[in-house]
């Protein structure tokens, strides 16, 4: 799944992909990140309501080998965490765009969205640190 | 090639063991402890007789590799092998049957090994003064760093940043972590050796010390040693020394003579205490006169021929374990140090230095040095070479072990892509380097024409590859009576509330 | 030499492959002014001589083979089945590396799932992990456990906790700036008292039951006093104990931790021992150390690997649940090997015969002129006697005639000079304690009175 970015997604350079859905943002990690980590194994999510800047911590990830920080990609308030991930952290690298999503949040200024990265400049950002 | 759980080889009313009768009038035990105080139901442990018990571990032993059975090139591990006579030395019952409450004139010998263990490595490590409390080398440095602590503290100084540089040792910023300390990392440079401009513009008055291992975990000697001590010093910091390379330089060089202040030795690596697959070790902490008087408490010492316990120190950091040390280990510790002497230890850091550069020599062609040059005991060479073959470092270590070989330490340093970290150790003789050798050239060659052979290895160990990932997710941390294998709930740390809030 | 394999002429061969003309070469990097010449200390001996050296300095100690003891406070002098040795002396156990690479170390990795499993039931917890240091820095991080889940950054020790235990936590707490609250005690503490002693404040309870002069606290009643606070309770305990008495998972400690010494290990002056720590299920992610799981290998057959590693100081680096690296897995193989011989009847049946053994003496103590029991408080294996003369002069009188007594808690509290702490395990026989009753008469306040003069006057 590397290299697969889709194009209606914008990214983070610390590996969130975001996506518009109405009022509210769906935001996960990317198949770039989901393969650095290797098999996820647990997550620690946010509750709801909790308001967050962007690029700031709001959980953590784990899988067998390594342990990262989740940032929130901008600044907003939590809507929901996927409570499926759970019970099957695995969906993270299964589907990291579609089941293995983190969080619904609803953006302070829906218009940050247009500040994130397209796909073709995510995809060079993960180049020059392979 | 598996074993059963010894709960599911018990049988309900088999016995192993055998008590003296008893000899005083027995009681009830309700009329000695009240029913309140008493068990319900009793613990759910396994009845077997004695050869079922007997049979079953060895069984278990037989799954092992170890130190004894074959070759672990584990980098930054020194697993050597460990005398036999350090285990016959320390079965005396001299050794074995004194308790830690005796008084100190029944304890002599033990007070005076100690004491002599002490001079021992202070002479080794070019220090003035030892503990041989620490039960661990991640202990010695907790215990290095509540020294530290101290020291500033005592001076009315608030250093609150360890400085260690991106090679270092996890423990490292862990127990900077546990006195509330915050890591600063120092980078690399492209000779492999630690940044010192970058190490120049770190330090400030808020250093408490640079934590620094020499030779580095990429095997390589930091040459500018001395000026780092120099900058770190003219800040007000302290110098730490990770002792888990000290094999490289015994008889060559001494941290005490560097410029370090503070240093820990693990006795299971450099001094031939066996791991017991995974503890217990020894990690004895060093320090320069003027921090003496912060060793923990008590402190083994001679006063007027006589051994003693010497508590009474107003400016120690305390207690950091019970007792006195991992005692059993420092017994072992000190006969091989006797039995190896000066001429011995000199010759076992010359031999380690040695087998190390000649198996990056023999190959550094297929696996690349991650920073060339002669390196000391240990050397980091890069398998980043098998992955445009679909193998990882992680498959080769696995497909080590049908060549029958412990794999190296992968993926660390850190810096390192697809790093494998080589430390042969003084005792491994040529023809089992060379059988190393050949072993990750064939391995190599396999990668190119069926890497298939390589990333399911292993083939020939007792169980194939193991599911971490499954284990991780779905905890199962003990076997429950009944077959009733329900995985432990783990609900997520953050989440649960303080109880009675 | 005999652990150095290379002859000259292989030494010479592999410095051709490296293309050097020396070993010296190979220090090149050493800078001049640092090397240090030959190492300051004895040159090597033969491995008979060391062997010689070691046994003379041993015989130097008085040890408990050939002497009765009563020692206990921490450190038990159980007997240790032969077969326990015959496993742990394997060398595939004792010169195997920690078992990362776990297709080679199913050994190791069963063995600690089996150990986890064994120190569960006993504390009745639901998860133990692979084994700690010792007690004493158990307990640090069963307060480290505290402090992160409650957010907190105060723990109260009851006074009964073991003093060494005490000043353990004391060099921990302090190096983070976290505080220490003392709940002083006399033999035991009345539930409504902690109660009182509390607030919110608090992030966890040390209580060690049996407490440090051997009484048992009324733990349920504690427990339910310090759950009232939001904190939680760490018991410290002799494990052996939790054969007969009420675990800690029974009355809802959050984690329980001891020394497992008394399971095969031998007293060692010290160390090393055995740091046990079991915890209630929640709290898995906060334990430090190794743990062992299960799984499957890819073809499906039951494994172990360690799990949860993320915890851990090579993985999270400074965020870790703790530095800690080691277990004491040999020990913990001992323990493991020790209490499947003795098994489900076995455990309790040794249980019971060191409190038949205790409360024998302690009957036949008390009707000694001037000796007391300390407190009226239930005990296991182990009292507090009072004396008519100080502690420290019961102890050398008992050594002049050949036998170790006991703890002198005059050492410990400058209240308590007259206390001697008293241990009985299987190890002591009627005879010894019936010995040790007879020479304690001869040691009436009068005679007491001329040993002191004669101790003190330099006569013996």
């Amino acid at each position: 799944m590397a290299g697969d970015y889709p194009d209606d997604l914008r990214y983070t350079t610390s590996d969130e992909w975001v996506r518009r859905e109405g009022d509210e943002m769906v935001s996960g990690i990317t198949s770039f990140a989901a393969e650095q980590l290797g098999d996820v194994v647990y997550l620690q999510l946010p509750e709801s309501g909790n308001h967050y800047d962007a690029g700031q911590t709001y959980g953590e990830i784990e899988s067998v080998k390594a342990v990262s920080d989740l940032y929130f990609p901008l600044a907003g308030t939590v809507a929901a965490a996927n409570a499926d991930l759970d019970q099957n952290p695995g969906l993270v690298n299964e589907e990291p765009y579609g089941l293995g999503w983190m969080l619904r949040f609803r953006p302070d200024n829906p218009g940050d969205y247009d500040s994130l990265l397209s796909a073709q400049d995510y995809e060079q950002s993960t180049k020059d640190r392979h | 090639m598996t074993e059963p759980l010894i709960f599911e080889l018990s049988s309900p009313g088999r016995k192993a063991y055998s008590l003296p009768a008893l000899d005083v009038p027995e009681v009830p035990l309700t009329e000695l402890i009240p029913e309140p105080y008493l068990r319900k139901t009793p613990a759910q442990l396994p009845e077997l007789s004695e050869p079922d018990v007997v049979r079953h571990f060895t069984h278990l032993s037989k799954l092992n590799y170890s130190i004894d059975s074959g070759f672990y090139p584990l980098g930054s591990c020194t697993m050597k092998y460990n005398p036999k006579i350090n285990e016959v030395a320390v079965s005396q019952p001299g050794w074995k049957d004194i308790h830690p409450l005796q008084a100190q004139s029944t304890v002599q010998g033990a007070l005076r090994l100690m004491v002599e263990l002490q001079e021992l490595l202070a002479a080794i490590s070019g220090m003035d003064a030892f503990t041989l409390q620490p039960a661990a080398g991640a202990h010695g440095e907790l215990t290095g760093l509540f020294i530290i602590q101290a020291y500033h503290r005592a001076r009315g100084e608030m250093r609150d940043q360890i400085i260690a540089p991106n090679s270092s040792h996890g423990t490292n910023p862990a127990s900077a972590a546990m006195i509330g300390a915050q890591l600063v990392t120092v980078g690399t440079d492209e000779r492999g050796r630690v940044n010192i401009e970058e190490l120049r513009s770190l330090v400030n008055e808020r250093t408490a010390a640079l934590m620094l291992t020499n030779p580095s975990t990429l095997g390589l000697f930091e040459e500018d040693v001395v000026e780092m001590a120099d900058i770190v010093h003219r800040a007000g910091g302290l110098m730490y020394y990770d002792g888990a390379n000290m094999n490289a330089i015994m008889g060559v060089a001494r941290p005490g003579d560097m410029g370090f202040d503070v240093v820990h030795l693990n006795l299971h690596k450099t001094f031939t205490t066996p791991h017991g697959g995974g503890g217990p070790g020894a990690g004895p902490v060093g320090v320069k006169q003027f921090l003496a008087g912060y060793l923990p408490v008590p402190v083994p010492t001679r006063r007027d021929g006589v051994y003693i316990l010497d508590a009474d120190r107003p400016e120690s950091i305390g207690k950091v374990r019970s007792f006195y040390g991992n005692f059993g280990m420092l017994v072992r510790a000190f006969t091989y140090i006797r039995r190896m002497g000066s001429d011995g230890l000199g010759q076992v850091s010359r031999d380690a230095v040695l087998a190390a550069n000649y198996v990056r020599a023999r190959l550094n062609d297929l696996y690349p040095q991650a920073y060339p040059g002669t390196n000391m005991h240990e050397v980091v060479l890069s398998g980043r070479g098998l992955r445009e073959h679909g193998v990882r470092t992680l498959d080769l270590a696995k497909r080590l072990m049908d060549y029958g070989f412990h794999s190296p330490t992968v993926y660390f340093p850190l810096i390192v892509d697809e790093a494998l970290m080589i430390e042969p150790t003084e005792t491994e003789n040529k023809d089992t380097l060379d059988a190393f050798v050949d072993a990750m050239r064939a391995i190599a060659a396999e990668a190119e024409v069926n890497p298939e052979v390589v990333t399911s290895a292993p083939h020939s160990a007792p169980v194939g590859r193991l599911d971490e990932a499954r284990a991780a997710r779905k905890p199962n941390l003990r076997w429950r009576p009944g077959g009733d294998q329900e995985p432990a709930q783990v609900p997520p740390a953050g989440e649960e509330k303080p109880l009675g809030v | 030499m005999s652990y150095l394999p290379h002859t000259p002429e292989e030494r010479d061969e592999m410095l051709r492959a490296i293309g050097v003309e020396s070993v010296d070469d190979l220090f090149s990097n050493v800078p001049e002014g640092l090397r240090s010449g030959p190492l300051p200390i004895p040159q090597g001996i033969s491995e008979m001589e060391v062997l010689r050296l070691l046994q003379s300095l041993a015989s130097e100690n008085l040890n408990l083979d050939t002497h009765p003891g009563f020692l206990g406070g921490g450190a038990y002098h159980h007997y240790i089945p032969a077969a326990v040795g015959a496993i742990t002396g394997r060398s595939e156990f004792y010169t195997s590396y920690t078992p990362y690479q776990a297709e080679v170390s199913q050994g190791t990795l069963q063995a600690m799932y089996e150990y986890q499993t064994m120190v569960a039931e006993l504390t009745g917890l639901d998860i133990s992990n692979a084994s700690l240091y010792d007690a004493a820095t158990a307990i640090t991080e069963a307060c480290t456990i505290a402090i992160n889940q409650t957010r907190r950054e105060r723990v109260a020790v009851l006074g009964g906790l073991n003093p060494e235990y005490r000043k353990v936590i004391e060099t921990y707490m302090h190096a983070q700036d976290f505080e220490v609250l003392d709940i002083p005690e006399t033999w035991t503490l009345d539930p409504a008292d902690l109660e009182a002693a509390l607030d919110d404040t608090i992030a966890g309870v040390i209580v060690q039951s049996p407490n440090f002069w051997g009484a048992l606290e009324r733990m349920p009643q504690l427990t339910d006093a310090a759950h009232a606070h939001g904190a939680l309770v760490i018991v410290v305990g002799n494990p052996l104990s939790y054969a007969l008495l009420t675990p800690p998972g029974e009355y809802s400690a959050d984690v329980a931790v001891g020394c497992g010494q008394p399971f095969g290990i031998p007293l060692s002056y010290g160390g090393p021992y055995l740091g046990i720590m079991a915890t209630r299920a929640g709290l898995e992610r906060r334990l430090p150390g190794r743990i062992a799981g299960e799984t499957v290998d890819n073809t499906g057959k039951r494994g172990f690997v360690l799990t949860l590693q993320a915890r851990e100081q090579h993985i999270r680096r400074e965020k870790a649940t703790s530095n800690i690296c080691t277990n004491h897995q040999l020990m913990a193989l001992a323990a493991t090997v020790y209490l499947s011989l003795m098994g489900k009847q076995g455990i309790r049946d040794l249980a019971n015969q060191c409190v038949q053994r205790a409360h024998y003496a302690a009957g036949r103590l008390v009707e000694i002129p001037g000796f007391s029991l300390a407190f009226e408080a239930p005990f296991f294996n182990e009292f507090t006697l009072r004396a008519p003369v100080p502690a420290a002069e019961v102890n050398r009188f008992l050594l002049s005639r050949g036998i170790v007594g006991g703890v002198d808690l005059g050492t410990v509290s400058g209240d308590m000079g007259d206390c001697l702490l008293l241990a009985f395990t299987e190890m002591n026989s009627r005879q010894q304690i019936d010995d040790l009753v007879t020479t304690l008469h001869q040691l009436q306040p009068q005679t007491a009175a001329e040993f002191v003069a004669g101790a003190t006057g330099g006569a013996s």
